[in-house]
């Protein structure tokens, strides 16, 4: 979490986002795919994410917005809309345009176990589009990637280790490593601690919190706990079923919520006091 | 195997007919880097109507634990220790057949992944029945089916007689953890062990599903061990806490206890490294700095010493699992520190967390 100020005399917008929309066809028939419906996994959603600050998007499993990050980073063709980075349309454009792009923007996967080729050491998982890019290679990639491994509170030692040999929360750090070895100025977080023990998760989002202040990363960090994504987040966006309900600076969209689904969100996150969560269940029960 | 005492003495570790007795459990497996002490000396009992939550990281020993009360872990290469009674009968004494009359029956265990945990090719009524059949061979066809109904229906399971035909992918994942339950209970057992049963769902499954839970241990007074790494799942549902370490019980006692007046440093660091609603968002969250210890290189002394900003001299002595508070013999801990030390030292930006480390 970056203190609110310093984002608010950042300016400009680093992402905008206007009228996304993520349609995936449901086609039928034997010969001819005929396209008989569409799932709206993403429909319509606007937001904005300043330079410097962290913008929560919270929702359920269906909710679109992890269809939503891939569809911002091009990872998925978007159906319509407009995705501007640095003031720059990108939304439409081709591989090789994107290219450059990569740079600037990464991401973070939720699953560390899935995340890592499970036969390549961590220096080249972290390291390959450092030589990709050809912005190193040689003594100096590996050199940075030990660099990098460090930043991240691993040791240089591990830069040839497998990733089974590592923790959930050890590889989580590796795919923020990777992430993170281009210097890139915006970082999709998508559901970066919910594989992890909550001990674990802390140190996740303490590490994120330390590398913002040090990089002047931006992030956009997804998640279905609301309770981290206040923590972390400077604005927070509700998403329900493909859209987005709320949103709103983080503690005011958490304390004083307007929208419905929102409230029910909120209920339903545990609290960590019996007599607060005995009299929250009475509530519930009473409520039917 | 005699006289069951069926009654709930009033105050529970009496000793005496608690519903089930743990003592001394040790579970060890044989390991090519050697043997991995995985459960170190677990005591506990649970009464009917009672929700026990075993707490800790991954690796602390709390699903090891709970697999070994039905007999899951046996096996050539592992060594079990100790004693479990349920009912006064001693189950690591019994057959594996034995033993297979007692699960669900008895003791009926959900795991973490509803979506794993159900065979896909087959509905779930047929699984339900299934399990219903297995044990009670003198249950028709009909009858199992229009159990496992009704079944479906007490988890909440809507539309429950057309939902009987549907397949496992047909259901969303609160659904198959309901389901799973439902087939949890088709014995009518006393016991439920639920190991991580809401950690793969979103937030509003998971009230749904501890909501369920409690409500059942409620109305049946189905006595429930709940495995979790998540203190809000526990403070939620839970009457008594074990907080598990290193394979060891590090703290135990009343839900109050642990959440008002917790004792050791690692439950601290559990409580503090929550993300709080209901409080302001601290500055940074007090994190447990590095890992979990491996099982093969436990330190000596205290296996939290190499974590714990706490730690002193005395921590190179493996502390006894005591009632150190003066009024309260039930809440135990193992940790040196004195009473006071420990109320003074558990304060990080006016909640309880760790401390940095120095």
């Amino acid at each position: 979490m970056s203190d609110a100020a310093m984002t608010g005399d950042a300016g400009g917008a680093l992402l905008e986002v206007s009228d996304l929309v993520k349609h995936f066809p449901i086609k039928s028939g034997l010969l001819f795919d005929r396209e008989v419906d569409q799932v709206r996994a993403v429909d319509g959603i606007s937001f904005s994410v300043r330079k410097g600050e962290t913008l929560g998007l919270v929702g359920e499993s269906g909710s679109g917005k992890s269809t939503a990050c891939r569809a911002v980073l091009q990872l998925l063709k978007p159906t319509s809309g407009s995705v501007k980075f640095e003031g720059r349309e990108i939304a439409g454009l081709g591989r090789r345009e994107l290219r450059p792009l990569r740079r600037e923007m990464q991401m973070i996967f939720q699953d560390p176990y899935a995340s890592l080729n499970p036969r390549k050491r961590v220096g080249q998982i972290v390291g390959d589009q450092l030589k990709i890019q050809k912005v190193a290679s040689g003594k100096e990639l590996r050199t940075r990637v030990e660099g990098l491994l460090d930043r991240v509170g691993l040791s240089p030692e591990h830069y040839n280790r497998f990733p089974h040999e590592f923790s959930g929360g050890q590889r989580q750090r590796i795919g923020i490593a990777r992430a993170l070895a281009l210097e890139p100025k915006l970082v999709f977080c998508d559901e970066p601690v919910s594989a992890l023990d909550v001990s674990i998760q802390a140190q996740i989002v303490n590490l994120l919190d330390d590398l913002q202040d040090e990089m002047g990363l931006t992030y956009v960090f997804v998640a279905h706990d609301i309770g981290v994504v206040r923590h972390i987040s400077d604005r927070i966006a509700v998403m329900n079923r493909g859209k987005i309900v709320e949103t709103g600076d983080a503690d005011q969209v958490c304390e004083h919520p307007r929208d419905a689904y929102t409230k029910k969100l909120l209920a339903a996150v545990p609290i960590a006091d019996p007599r607060e969560s005995a009299a929250r269940r009475a509530e519930r029960t009473a409520a039917g | 195997m005699s006289a069951t005492p069926e009654t709930a003495p009033a105050s529970p570790g009496a000793g005496g007919g608690a519903l089930l007795e743990v003592d001394g459990l040790r579970v060890g497996f044989a390991t090519e880097d050697g043997r991995v002490q995985a459960v170190d000396g677990v005591d506990f009992r649970l009464e009917p109507g009672e929700v026990l939550a075993i707490v800790g990281e991954s690796g602390s020993g709390k699903s090891v634990t709970a697999q070994t009360l039905i007999g899951l872990t046996r096996s050539p290469n592992s060594h079990i220790e100790g004693s479990v009674r349920l009912r006064g009968e001693e189950l690591t004494a019994l057959s594996e057949s034995q033993l297979q009359k007692v699960r669900g029956t008895q003791i009926a265990m959900i795991f973490q992944d509803p979506m794993t945990s159900m065979n896909p090719v087959y509905t779930v009524g047929s699984q339900v029945i299934e399990a219903i059949r297995a044990h009670d061979t003198s249950a028709g066809k009909k009858e199992a089916r229009a159990r496992a109904v009704e079944l479906l229906e007490s988890v909440g399971i809507p539309d429950a007689d057309r939902r009987v035909d549907a397949y496992p992918h047909e259901f969303s994942g609160g659904m198959r953890q309901r389901a799973m339950i439902a087939m949890g209970l088709a014995l009518e057992p006393s016991v439920l062990i639920a190991d991580e049963p809401t950690t793969a769902l979103d937030v509003t499954i998971q009230a749904q599903i501890l909501d369920l839970i409690q409500e059942l241990n409620r109305s049946r007074g189905l006595a429930t061990i709940l495995i979790t790494h998540d203190l809000g799942v526990v403070a939620e549902v839970a009457d008594r806490v074990l907080v598990m370490y290193g394979g060891k019980v590090v703290e135990r006692g009343t839900l109050d206890d642990i959440f008002y007046d917790p004792q050791h440093p690692y439950t601290w660091g559990l409580l503090g490294s929550l993300t709080r609603l209901d409080q302001p968002r601290p500055h940074r969250l007090p994190q447990i700095s590095g890992a979990p210890p491996s099982l093969l290189h436990l330190p000596t002394g205290c296996a939290f010493r190499p974590r714990c900003p706490h730690e002193f001299g005395k921590c190179t002595e493996v502390p006894g699992l005591e009632a150190r508070l003066p009024d309260d013999p039930n809440h135990r801990d193992r940790c040196w520190l004195t009473p006071e030390q420990k109320r003074k030292r558990r304060e990080v930006e006016g909640r309880i967390g760790l401390e940095e480390p120095r």
